[in-house]
């Protein structure tokens, strides 16, 4: 796992009135890695994300991306350099059609602007061709739930587990190099839970992303982290394989005293 | 819905008996009649209306002010909301006896105002209180006459509401159509008259339908009842086989199919003002300038989700501005460039003006943003008023002679080949109703269009995304601020467009035409015909304008002219609280607003999955994000 | 959630850059006339900066500016006393209830008829502080209870839509309740009766010689504020609505009727309103169907300009807005040259509003929401 450098994150800090929410935290990712990001709750974990696709603004600290610091950044223009997302708790597009989820999660790999759509010109309708096709391409990641006669369905009538499956592949459809999961199989049984699992392997190794992962269920990040990091009142208690985490007493006192296997979802 | 439009299933529980009431319930919406019927006539409605004659010397638009309520009411009371799981009765006495009641208790609220009307004297507040209101009520009878009237009249109508529920679908539909005609027929008389004038033997038929004076003969009123039904009895069938052909048509040959339509609709639409009258052509650009800024307005609000009240500020930078450019007399600079060249600089300055308001409120939230727009039109409408911009604006004094779009498109010659287009031999400048039409029907088809590419484009999705989740669509990639500003600019442009038509038609302009009650006059058009629909906005601004009129416009019903303000309050709060798709929802719209409804519906349906064990569909999210 | 929680480290896209020189260009604007001002108070309308701008320059004299400033604080305690409903509702719901400036009306308007009425049996002129009494208590009933029937007929249906829906439904209410006034009690301007000669005799040192009505108005809504204070810092109610404010959900399981309180609130804000409704009888002397909307609208930018959520806020951002619309054209617009600035007036409350959101989005004394209304 010794890929290219792809997100360096150093010493960052951000304060929410007088609360350190996250204290001098290092952070990197290269390419290729699965990192999951683990850690009691209020941990920091959300508002990390949050600060990496530029929603919040770091107290101090730099987040750079290939070289490039992110700071002062638009959370538009940090997706349109290759960093996107899902929600913790599932935000779509609910009165859009599924379709149209993903079509729009497309907005700035494409430029068309207000002339184009209006004289209906030969690169609209191509561009609108090819991003239907590569919406529907990322919906059928998820085997036949979101394809076919649901392609025009709106995302409110979908179920729970479909929800955040549809999260996911509006994340894949806006063409990342990293996506940032936010607790991807909360609330999922056990076997979708595994069969989520299997995809984001997938997402590495068929679709080529890199995967930082917010989550809870330790057997997920088991199964699919290269690296995972703890998170504890803001700032990094441990790092390494998942073995090296999970033996660490540190660790174990943060989750008070539980042992982590098992019991922590 | 439970409506009695769906067919009954088998398994109803029987009927109860008449006085198994909610009592309660029968006793507040009585209540709630008499209230409003009180109010209605205190406003003066009937007695104002009381000139607008339906049925000649039956009925007259006061009385039908009055009478549709019992009715509307009485069938309320017995709406039954059924949801799964709950026993269904069998409809019958029971709901007429609830309609009758409720109208009872109605008839009986107004038979005291009568009484009171006659005994003692509240005309120092009550402007209404008087003499003729009382006349009115009684039918220049007696009190003991008046009351016995309103509790007969009310109690008859709310057993006739109630009646509707139990009545086959197919009865209700006939009863609605029977009696959307008539006042329908009644209420465009003047156009329908306009329209049949030098029309072979149409003309008889329609003096024969109508008085001489006004309103409907009663032989003309049955004979278009018995019609009426007839449509909903045969027609209705014929319509709906041809419309399913159409749709067979156009599914084999779109192209031919959209080709022949669109021709069919520009023939009308060509044809039609040429027919018209004055007085028609007039209304029809009165409706036309609304139809254009409710499509503006559509886009900003139902498209992109921002609530802009100073919307009217852009009606008025198009309509100021082809003043300033045409006008010969207008103060300060006076090119006098034609209309049509000055159209190009009214596109430029409402983008302009577009950006300037919308930068610095784009980031705000919604609700300040609604206040600081509604602020922007009030200081623009102020400045172009005062003394200082008067060299410019002409003050309050306004600016004149403003001369309309030319027409005369003909008169040059096409090259090489030497063929001249013949001239046009009409004089189409100035402010004649029947040619600002076609300039009004032009700009309406550019909205159309754009409306509609937009819609279904990249651009559209994006203000959609916007609309549901703003945060969530940045973090998708949506550059918001320019989206937001790309719906304010294409809205502005749209209502500029509107302006200038506005000051072509009239002739001349003055600040008082863009006061902040027109942006909300456009704003409840939009909300009646259904946020983010285009055929619904442009119905909404048929039926509002068209009939009601508009805020500085007479409709075909100009004896509403005093009471279609409190009209469009009293639709607005209604449609929120009842409606907020609209009368004519969109789709997209309608599943936002009553989401959890259409995820039970959904549910039961089999569509939402059921497969996938331990994930039930959740309702928890209620209403979407603004 | 902190989702939504952003600050700006520079300004980087053209709209921010536009903005910062919208807050440059009013600030150097209104820095520039108040300078023009002070050159012609101090040097004389005859040097030529003050010449060049405006040709007509003239100092402006002690009594015509005390006259200004009284008449500004005075309307502008008025504007107070409605923004204080305004505030408290959106502190509490969370949405602009629109309709809040026609309670206003709806109490001058009870007002005026009560006052008449009065009049004409002689109480008015016989016993005017019974009268007053009596017409502040009618129009202050009138005003509550049209505030908590418009809550509950057009507002509780639609707890917990997105803030735009009740916000346009309030805009239907607004123009219901105005044109119900035209209709039931005949359009345009009704006049109260004559208010007794001692009440409008100027009073004061010779230096600050203020009309008496304004001194009443701006007595009278101190008192309103100050037990408006109390009751919201000091009792239990005031406890429910500021819990309320904080998180309906767990004020509910703390045991707090919701629906009540917000009911309270409402009446309270209405009460308020009402009062400023007779004030503004006493003040102008007379009362239209429209009475309501232009200062409503200004209310609510003192509400915002004073921070929204913020009581005491609502009172300062009152005085400010009416202290500048009154001051401004002369002070601002007429030194920068512009002819027939007191034209300008009402565009000057609305410029403050866009001005204060520019510069300090949160009002000059800081909101107080609840978390979820922030966002």
């Amino acid at each position: 796992m010794s890929g290219e450098r792809l997100l360096d994150i150093k010493s960052l800090s951000v304060t929410f009135g007088g609360l350190n929410a996250l204290h001098d935290l290092d952070f990197h990712v290269d390419k290729g890695e699965i990192v999951s990001v683990i850690g009691p709750n209020g941990a920091g974990k959300t508002t990390f994300f949050n600060m990496i696709s530029g929603m919040v603004t770091p107290t101090s600290g730099d987040i750079v991306y290939r070289g490039d610091s992110l700071l002062g950044l638009d959370p538009n223009q940090v997706t349109a350099r290759g960093i996107a997302r899902t929600f913790q708790n599932v935000r779509l597009f609910a009165n859009m059609t599924i379709l149209e989820n993903v079509m729009v999660a497309q907005h700035c790999r494409t430029k068309v602007g207000v002339f184009g759509s209006l004289l209906n010109t030969r690169s609209f309708r191509r561009e609108e061709e090819e991003i239907r096709e590569y919406g529907k391409e990322v919906l059928g990641f998820f085997g036949s739930r979101l394809v076919g006669y649901r392609l025009d369905q709106t995302a409110s009538v979908l179920s729970y587990a479909n929800r955040r499956r549809l999260e996911i592949a509006r994340a894949m459809a806006t063409k990342p190099e990293i996506i940032l999961l936010d607790e991807p199989v909360a609330g999922m049984n056990p076997k979708e839970t595994e069969e989520l699992t299997g995809l984001i392997g997938k997402l590495r190794s068929e679709w080529g992303f890199t995967i930082v992962m917010i989550e809870h269920d330790m057997k997920v990040v088991r199964d699919v982290s290269d690296r995972v990091v703890v998170l504890d009142h803001g700032e990094t208690i441990a790092q390494g394989s998942y073995e090296t985490v999970s033996n660490d007493p540190g660790v174990i006192e943060a989750y008070l005293g539980r042992p982590i296997e098992g019991n922590a979802s | 819905m439970s409506d009695t439009a769906m067919s009954a299933p088998a398994d109803l529980a029987p009927a109860r008996a008449p006085l198994d009431q909610d009592w309660r319930k029968v006793v507040n919406y009585g209540l709630v009649l008499g209230l409003a019927l009180v109010f209605i006539s205190l406003t003066g409605m009937p007695d104002g209306l009381n000139s607008r004659v339906i049925v000649e010397p039956w009925l007259s638009m006061g009385y039908l002010s009055l009478m549709w309520l019992p009715f509307a009411i009485g069938f309320a009371v017995t709406h039954e909301q059924v949801l799964e799981g709950m026993v269904q009765h069998k409809r019958g006495a029971r709901e007429l006896f609830a309609g009758a009641v409720v109208g009872l208790i109605g008839g009986l609220c107004l038979s005291l105002l009568v009484y009171l009307l006659d005994t003692r004297d509240l005309s120092d507040p009550l402007v209404n209180w008087n003499q003729p209101l009382l006349d009115f009520l009684t039918r220049d009878g007696s009190v003991g006459e008046g009351v016995l009237l309103w509790v007969g009249v009310s109690t008859a109508l709310g057993l006739f509401g109630g009646l509707m529920r139990i009545v086959p679908a197919l009865g209700s539909r006939l009863v609605r159509a029977v009696i959307l005609t008539v006042v329908g027929a009644a209420a465009m008389e003047a156009l329908i008259d306009d329209l049949s004038e030098g029309v072979w033997k149409l003309e008889g038929v329609v003096e024969w339908l109508y008085h001489p004076r006004e309103g409907l003969e009663p032989a003309g009123a049955i004979a278009l009842a018995i019609a009426a039904a007839f449509v909903v009895l045969w027609l209705g069938r014929q319509l709906k086989k041809g419309g399913a052909v159409y749709n067979l048509a156009r599914e084999a040959q779109p192209l031919a199919v959209n080709a022949v339509s669109v021709v069919a609709v520009a023939a009308a639409a060509i044809l039609l003002p040429i027919f018209l009258g004055r007085l028609t052509n007039d209304l029809l650009v009165n409706v036309g300038l609304f139809v254009l800024l409710a499509l503006g307005l559509n886009i900003v609000v139902g498209l992109a989700g921002i609530l802009d009240l100073g919307y009217v500020a852009f009606y008025a930078v198009g309509g100021y501005s082809v003043a300033i450019l045409t006008s010969p007399t207008s103060p300060g600079i006076s090119p006098t460039l034609p209309f049509w060249l000055a159209i190009f600089i009214v596109v430029g300055m409402a983008t302009l003006a577009g950006l300037f308001i919308g930068a610095p409120v784009i980031r705000m939230r919604g609700d300040y943003l609604a206040i600081v727009t509604l602020g922007f039109g009030e200081i623009i409408r102020l400045t172009v008023r005062s003394d200082w911009a008067s060299g410019l604006t002409g003050g309050a004094q306004g600016m004149l002679s403003i001369p309309g779009p030319d027409l005369n498109i003909g008169g040059w010659t096409l090259p090489l080949v030497g063929w001249t287009m013949p001239k046009l031999e009409v004089d189409l400048m100035g402010t004649n109703p029947q040619h600002i039409l076609y300039v009004v029907m032009f700009f309406v088809a550019i909205a159309i269009y754009v409306s509609w590419r937009l819609e279904n484009s990249r651009i559209g999705r994006a203000w959609m995304a916007v609309r549901e989740d703003e945060s969530v669509a940045e973090a998708m990639g949506i550059n918001t601020v320019t989206a937001k500003l790309q719906a304010f600019v294409v809205g502005a442009i749209l209502a500029s467009f509107a302006g200038a038509v506005f000051a072509a038609k009239v002739g001349s302009i003055f600040e008082s035409s863009f006061k902040i009650l027109v942006s909300i006059v456009i704003l409840v058009i939009v909300i009646v015909g259904g946020m983010g629909r285009i055929a619904g906005v442009v119905a909404g601004a048929f039926v509002l304008v068209g009939i009601l009129g508009g805020p500085n416009q007479p409709g075909l019903m100009a004896e509403f002219s005093e009471y279609k303000l409190l009209i469009y309050g009293a639709l607005l709060v209604w449609m929120m609280l009842k409606r907020p798709e609209g009368l004519i929802p969109n789709v997209r719209r309608s599943r936002e607003l009553h989401q959890e409804e259409f995820l039970q519906d959904a549910w039961l349906r089999g569509e939402v999955d059921r497969d996938e064990a331990g994930s039930e569909a959740t309702t928890d999210e209620g209403w979407a994000p603004a | 959630m902190t989702a939504a929680i952003r600050q700006r480290v520079r300004p980087r896209t053209a709209v921010d850059r536009f903005l910062t020189f919208l807050r440059f260009a009013l600030t150097a604007l209104v820095v520039f006339g108040l300078f023009a001002f002070l050159v012609q108070q101090f040097v004389g309308p005859d040097n030529p900066l003050t010449r060049f701008l405006n040709e007509d320059a003239n100092r402006l004299d002690w009594d015509a500016f005390r006259g200004l400033l009284v008449s500004g604080l005075s309307q502008g305690s008025m504007y107070g006393l409605i923004a204080l409903g305004y505030s408290m509702v959106y502190g509490v719901l969370g949405f602009i209830n629109f309709a809040h400036g026609e309670v206003f009306m709806v109490g001058a308007m009870t007002g005026l008829i009560t006052s008449n009425k009065l009049f004409e049996a002689g109480v008015w002129d016989d016993a005017f502080p019974v009268a007053i009494l009596i017409a502040v208590l009618v129009s202050t009933i009138c005003a509550t209870l049209t505030a908590v029937l418009m809550e509950r007929i057009a507002y509780r249906p639609l707890r917990g839509a997105p803030r735009l829906i009740p916000l346009i439904t309030s805009i239907g209410v607004s123009f219901f309740i105005q044109n119900t006034s035209a209709l039931l009690l005949g359009p345009g301007a009704k006049r109260y009766p004559l208010l007794p000669q001692w009440l409008r005799d100027d009073r004061g040192p010779t230096w600050l010689r203020i009309g008496g009505q304004k001194i009443l108005v701006i007595v009278v809504a101190a008192a309103a504020m100050a037990a408006l204070w109390y009751l919201v810092e000091r009792t239990k109610t005031g406890k429910a609505m500021r819990a309320v404010a904080e998180d309906k959900e767990i004020a509910s399981l703390m045991g707090i009727d919701v629906d009540r309180t917000i009911v309270t609130t409402f009446a309270i804000g209405g009460a308020m309103a009402g009062i400023a409704g007779i004030l503004w009888g006493i003040l102008f002397g007379s009362v239209t169907e429209f009475t309501g909307f232009l200062p409503g609208i200004k209310a609510f930018s003192a509400a915002v300009v004073g921070g929204i959520g913020n009581l005491g806020g609502a009172m300062a951002g009152g005085l400010t807005l009416g202290g500048s619309e009154s001051l401004a054209p002369q002070l601002i617009l007429e030194p920068l040259g512009v002819t027939g600035h007191t034209q300008l007036k009402d565009a000057v409350a609305f410029l403050v509003l866009i001005y204060v959101l520019l510069v300090r989005p949160t009002g000059l004394f800081g909101e107080r929401l609840s978390a979820e209304d922030r966002a």
